[in-house]
């Protein structure tokens, strides 16, 4: 393994770092001077620069043996104390080099579609200054060369995240759901936090303290049999980074955050909370994919939660209303495949479904809030129809997005998807449990992402009818975007073409040199069980189809009415249903219950026993001040006025002997000199 | 008595003669003007003590810097034309005691020490000991007393002309 | 040498001495002062130099000879200043009027 220093990465960071300064900083006044096209000019080019400097690693990379493909910039050196050193580095290797291009490319164009979406907005400056210094922390995440580096980009993306949902902040309700991701994040964060000094114990212990990856893996072996409280510290270490990924990226328990962040602006929950930051829990799983290897627990751990996500979300997702809310299930559910995938030591398997899903979420993403800004910010899909007419780009956009994530054969989402289910069955680690539950969420996804669409674009417009008046399609700046997503839904799925297909699957030649270590279910997997393989592959499409086929009789053909079903049971099902488990509820009741619990106990210790120990204790003081207090007045102030009406008297006799003449002075001198000599003469 | 002695005593008492005028004299310009003399029948000891430079730094300092500063102070401070330029005394007797006690004491030491004496030396200019020993040995409190003069020309000039603001004020 | 030892000098040192305290002790006019302030200085510089002629080779008495010239001039300029500052406000030089810090 070799490393090529390179200076030219920190660019890659430091470019949309600048635009940030700027736009935060002087962007006001460049709004009011320039207007809004400087602002976007100031915005989009520094990542489009960074993602031709991120396409410029890219080719470095190519140009590289494959086993030494590892670009460094070492900017300067960061904490050095003791044994422990970081600096402030940035790595590209094959993994971060697939996240920089898809950061910088996708949200190049999402910064493009904003320019167009946010157009008229007041604050327009304060929206591109977050969106470019997200871009920054993200990058910093992704190229980060140790986990302190990698740490400061996730607290800043869960900074700009923040920030972001509650952009509109005079609405309560955004601010409050700004809060809320904010706050869920911390407790993930907190998790990623006590990782991080397990690790850095652990081996530092062992005699090898390091933060880099590179030498975390190098010596990791070092740890593999050490314990801490009877756990194996490997283990123990990959669940608190476990659950810090689960919190970044909205898994079972912490992904409450995720659909009430729904509330910002839509450029932003493409961008932020579909494309990059919720991928950087996987991302660090893949980073850390040597550790995670040596914790077979935790793998089973990531899968089963990654698994129950992937179910769980796509059944509250089919019975959702607002357009955007059924998109941030689905994006809960899709990373809950890369989970799974993640689980069975399907590295590169989760890392291209990452990628796919960017293309086609930031796509559906992209196109409903195309769909929002025509409706004059209407969310509510029974309010919605018949658009196919009146937006074809986006229509056309948005279904070919839908197909993809629905798992269309030829699409990316198809093989992606197909790809973290085959490795669900076959890997060491997987089992046909995993499958089964995955293929059933396939299939309600393509459900529920087809009554979207069905309800979206097909039928008769239920909005009212001067909102009717105003329908219109989106300008070039936001229709673009949408072309080259809908472009890339339908064609990065070929980087990854399994061999049984008949591909050579570049993508996994690509990413083997940082996988192989921990490549147990990955390119290298012994034989293929070819026809198991295309069995499984024609199930998942059935179902799939089966699924939309349903989303077709409900909510096109209208055979049936959706009413019913949501009747059985009394209404029970669909209620909790659309009520998403009260889960929210649930939280609400223990964790906000359960604090106000402690704290009412708390507030009467404080009051009756802390109090009244402290008042007990005050009132013994006063007694003990006042005896002071007297014996100070009586005796010890009697003894100092003494000392000092003594020391006036003397001084007022005294004071003569300053006559202000010089001779009397100069006698005295002489005259103790002569005395002093005579003295000495004697 | 060879000549230097002889002359060695000549300068001697024009030296403390003169001395005597600057502590007697009961007008001031005389008083400045033995001080003079003083100075140079000091400059004249330094020559017998064949300490060149020295004599020569007196003559110049001295004479030249300090005493022209004092007479032109006598002068500013006095009326010259109206008025007595005075130099009044007082408290004579007592300070006639005390000098004499200390006179007394320090000629007892003069000639009841046994001074330790080192070896006769040849009389040599002495410049260029003096100037090496200024940028050697005592280079730090020659540069020190440089910071000194700067200090007291600045210090000169500041309350003479606060002084002066204060008066036309 | 030549008949002329060092008590010679230093007996020329003690007079100045002793003339110049009687002066400073009697003046009532601040430049006679400085004048007999003068005289002791000179005095002490006879010494400095006479010990570095009589007592060995160095001639680090006259070196202090210089700073004691050096810092008289110094003294001077201070003095006549503060004397000239004096008598702008007192009109007088005359030590007995400028009592204002008497007791």
């Amino acid at each position: 393994m070799e490393l090529t220093p390179v200076s030219y990465i920190r660019w890659i960071p430091a470019l949309p770092l600048i635009g940030a300064v700027l736009n935060g900083f002087a962007g006001a006044g460049i709004q009011r001077r320039f207007g809004e096209r400087g602002i976007a000019i100031l915005a989009c080019a520094p990542v489009l620069l960074a993602f031709a400097i991120s396409v410029q690693a890219f080719l470095h990379l190519l140009s590289l043996e494959p086993e030494s493909r590892f670009l460094l910039d070492r900017v300067a050196g960061w904490i050095d104390i003791g044994t422990m050193k970081a600096d402030i580095a940035f790595l590209v290797d094959p993994l971060s080099c697939v996240m920089i291009l898809v950061i910088t490319g996708i949200g190049g164009l999402i910064h493009i579609y904003a320019t167009g979406y946010m157009h008229g907005d007041q604050a327009f400056w304060r929206f591109f200054a977050f969106l470019n210094l997200f871009t920054f922390a993200m990058l910093t995440l992704v190229l980060g060369d140790n986990l302190l580096v990698m740490f400061v980009g996730w607290e800043g993306v869960g900074l700009c995240s923040f920030a972001l949902i509650g952009f509109w902040w005079t609405d309560h309700k955004n601010t409050s759901a700004g809060n809320k991701a904010f706050i869920v994040n911390r407790v993930g964060d907190f998790g990623f936090l006590l990782g991080i000094f397990l690790i850095f114990w652990s081996l530092d212990s062992q005699g090898h303290g390091a933060l880099a990856f590179r030498d975390i893996q190098h010596h990791a072996g070092s740890i593999a049999d050490m314990h801490f409280w009877g756990w194996p510290v490997a283990t123990l270490a990959t669940l608190f980074l476990f659950v810090g990924a689960t919190g970044k990226s909205a898994q079972i328990p912490l992904y409450v955050w995720l659909p009430d962040a729904m509330q910002g602006p839509t450029p932003v929950s493409a961008l932020i909370h579909a494309a990059t930051m919720v991928t950087a829990g996987v991302y660090m799983i893949a980073r850390m994919n040597f550790l995670f290897a040596m914790a077979p627990e935790t793998l089973a751990v990531v899968a089963g939660i990654g698994a129950a996500t992937a179910f769980f979300a796509a059944t509250i997702g089919l019975v959702q209303n607002d357009i955007k809310r059924v998109l941030a299930y689905s994006t809960v559910s899709q990373l809950g495949y890369m989970f799974i995938a993640m689980g069975v030591g399907a590295w590169t398997a989760g890392v291209f479904h990452l990628v796919t899903h960017d293309f086609f979420k930031a796509c559906l993403f992209l196109g409903s809030g195309s769909v929002i800004h025509g409706m004059s910010n209407e969310q509510d899909m029974r309010k919605m129809g018949g658009l196919r007419t009146k937006m074809p780009i986006t229509f056309w956009t948005f279904l070919i997005a839908t197909l993809a994530i629905a798992g269309t054969p030829l699409t990316a989402g198809f093989f992606s998807k197909d790809e973290i289910l085959w490795k669900a069955w076959s890997s060491e680690y997987g089992s046909p449990v995993l499958w089964v539950i995955g293929v059933a969420g396939a299939g309600m996804t393509a459900c529920y992402m087809f009554r979207q669409v069905f309800m979206t674009f097909f039928g008769e417009c239920r909005a009212d009818p001067e909102v009717q008046d105003h329908i219109h399609e989106s300008p070039f700046a936001m229709t673009m975007p949408l072309v080259v997503l809908a472009a890339g839904s339908l064609l990065v799925g070929f980087l990854g073409v399994p061999e049984f297909l008949g591909g050579s699957n570049h993508f996994h030649a690509w990413l083997a040199p940082v996988f192989e270590h921990g490549a147990h279910g990955g390119a290298h997997h012994g034989h293929h069980d070819v026809a198991m393989e295309w069995t499984l592959m024609m199930i998942s499409v059935a179902v799939a189809a089966t699924g939309v086929f349903i989303a077709y009789l409900f909510y096109f053909r209208q055979s049936f009415s959706a009413a019913r079903v949501a009747a059985i049971g009394g209404g029970g099902p669909y209620t909790l249903l659309l009520n998403k488990y009260y889960v929210d509820e649930i939280y609400n009741f223990v964790v906000i219950g359960g604090t106000l619990l402690i704290s009412r106990f708390l507030a009467w210790f404080d009051g009756a026993i802390v109090d009244g120990i402290v008042n007990a204790t005050a009132a013994i003081t006063r007694r003990v001040s006042a005896f002071n207090g007297m014996f100070d007045n009586r005796v010890v102030d009697a003894l100092v006025n003494l000392l000092a009406n003594r020391t006036y008297a003397l001084g007022t006799r005294l004071r003569h002997v300053q006559t202000g003449g010089i001779n009397a002075y100069l006698y005295v001198i002489v005259g103790a000199v002569t005395v002093v000599l005579l003295a000495r003469l004697m | 008595m060879s000549l230097a002695v002889v002359l060695f005593y000549a300068f001697a008492i024009f030296t403390v003669v003169s001395a005597a005028g600057v502590a007697f004299s009961p007008n001031v310009v005389y008083s400045a003007f033995a001080l003079m003399g003083t100075l140079l029948g000091v400059a004249a000891m330094y020559v017998f003590l064949a300490a060149d430079f020295v004599a020569m730094a007196q003559v110049l300092v001295y004479i030249g810097g300090i005493l022209v500063l004092m007479l032109f102070a006598v002068m500013l401070t006095h009326r010259i034309a109206t008025a007595n330029i005075s130099n009044r005394s007082v408290g004579r007797v007592p300070a006639l005691l005390i000098v004499s006690g200390v006179g007394l004491i320090m000629g007892r030491a003069i000639y009841r020490t046994n001074w330790v004496l080192g070896t006769d030396l040849p009389d040599a200019p002495s410049t260029y000991a003096i100037g090496t020993g200024f940028l050697g040995t005592y280079v730090l409190p020659f540069e020190l007393a440089s910071f000194v003069l700067l200090a007291v020309l600045v210090g000169a000039v500041a309350i003479s002309r606060k002084e002066l603001r204060d008066a036309q004020g | 040498m030549h008949g002329i030892s060092l008590e010679h000098f230093l007996t020329v040192g003690l007079l100045l001495f002793v003339l110049g305290l009687y002066t400073v002790l009697t003046r009532r006019n601040a430049i006679g002062i400085l004048m007999g302030v003068e005289l002791i200085l000179n005095s002490a510089n006879i010494n400095y130099v006479a010990f570095a002629r009589y007592g060995g080779s160095s001639t680090d008495g006259q070196i202090f000879a210089i700073f004691v010239i050096m810092l008289a001039a110094a003294e001077a300029a201070v003095g006549l200043a503060i004397v000239l500052g004096i008598y702008k406000n007192f009109d007088s030089i005359d030590v007995e009027a400028t009592d204002t810090l008497r007791y």
